[in-house]
């Protein structure tokens, strides 16, 4: 698979909005590693991957935000509490995930 | 994060040239920094560190919590002998994240045909590798059983400061390899660098099973050192 930044330098050049999502911290058991990435552009469209399935619907929707607001956002997951199995970690760890629109 | 430093970083791999991003997670603010500069770099130590282990993360500064992401050159694999073994190895080196580079002078194994979708040079590895350069992101494999090409070539990566040398061969093989070596100059430490018989102890039967033991210590060798 391409590189995440390399796919999104060619969505940008097609003309599509696109925030770029990374791991930036884990604790605990934790499905990808610190530095993993997620591209996502402006209708939900995603390549690469922040864990294993669990939270990226979440990431997309946060990505989607920050193409908007043309800002950054700082996440957390975990299954700290009972609405955390919704949109959550069921392996049992942390992650926390910066969402950045790229402009 | 902003479209020039996103192509920044993307040209800086593209040329083998390790770079750290840092981003300052409340404001969100990013700049990129070389590692030929990090010395000077007011967070020079965190970057050090980043480089050296090749490791992302979250940093506390004085001015607050950081995001030090570091962009290594992608890995490399070189191998020496387009065998079967080499055949093998490839899709998972690939899979790993590795570019690769197939070395056999014998131009009936070095074929398009064999290795479809890798750069394959039907060349000496004296004329070749000096060419890819190797360097501390890059590991060597000695394939083909054949001294006058896998001994040039082993010299070469013994010289260099790749992070894995692994070498073909039965341990009677291995053991007449380092007397050829030593004889060259090579001290018992600089030749004990060389992985040899190749790959962990698994019980490995075959191709694929030597690729994958292959493959497991290189991968050690890349994360424990």
């Amino acid at each position: 698979m391409a590189d995440v930044l390399e796919i999104a330098a060619a969505w940008l050049a097609e003309g599509r909005q696109v925030a770029v999502a990374t791991v930036i911290e884990t604790w605990g058991s934790a499905p990808q590693p610190v530095g993993s990435q997620l591209v996502v552009d402006g209708n939900g469209n995603f390549e690469g991957a922040v864990s294993g399935g669990c939270v990226e619907g979440d990431v997309i929707t946060a990505a989607q935000d920050t193409i908007a607001s043309g800002g950054h956002k700082v996440l957390s997951y975990g299954v700290a509490d009972e609405t955390a199995w919704k949109v959550g970690l069921a392996c049992g760890g942390k992650i926390r995930i910066l969402v950045e629109a790229v402009r | 994060m902003k479209r020039d430093l996103l192509a920044k970083v993307i040209a800086a791999r593209a040329a083998r040239l390790p770079v750290a991003v840092i981003t300052d997670l409340a404001t969100g603010e990013e700049r990129m920094v070389a590692r030929s500069d990090a010395a000077a770099d007011p967070l020079s130590a965190i970057l050090d560190k980043a480089f050296r282990f090749d490791k992302s993360g979250v940093e506390n500064t004085d001015s607050g919590e950081v995001f030090v992401t570091v962009h290594n050159p992608p890995l490399r694999l070189v191998v020496t002998g387009a065998v079967l073994i080499a055949q093998a190895l490839i899709p998972m080196a690939r899979a790993a994240g590795y570019d690769i580079w197939v070395v056999d002078p014998r131009g009936a194994f070095a074929t398009g045909a064999r290795f479809p979708d890798i750069a394959l040079h039907a060349e000496w590895p004296d004329e070749i590798i000096p060419q890819i350069g190797l360097d501390q992101r890059t590991a060597f494999i000695a394939l083909t059983h054949d001294p006058k090409i896998d001994d040039p070539a082993l010299e070469m990566a013994l010289r260099s400061a790749v992070f894995y040398i692994g070498a073909l061969g039965s341990k009677k093989t291995h053991a007449a390899r380092l007397e050829r070596l030593k004889a060259k100059g090579f001290t018992d430490s600089a030749l004990s660098r060389i992985h040899g018989p190749i790959g962990l102890n698994i019980g490995a039967v075959g191709a694929n099973e030597i690729a994958i033991s292959i493959m497991a210590e290189m991968t050690k060798a890349l994360r424990l050192g």
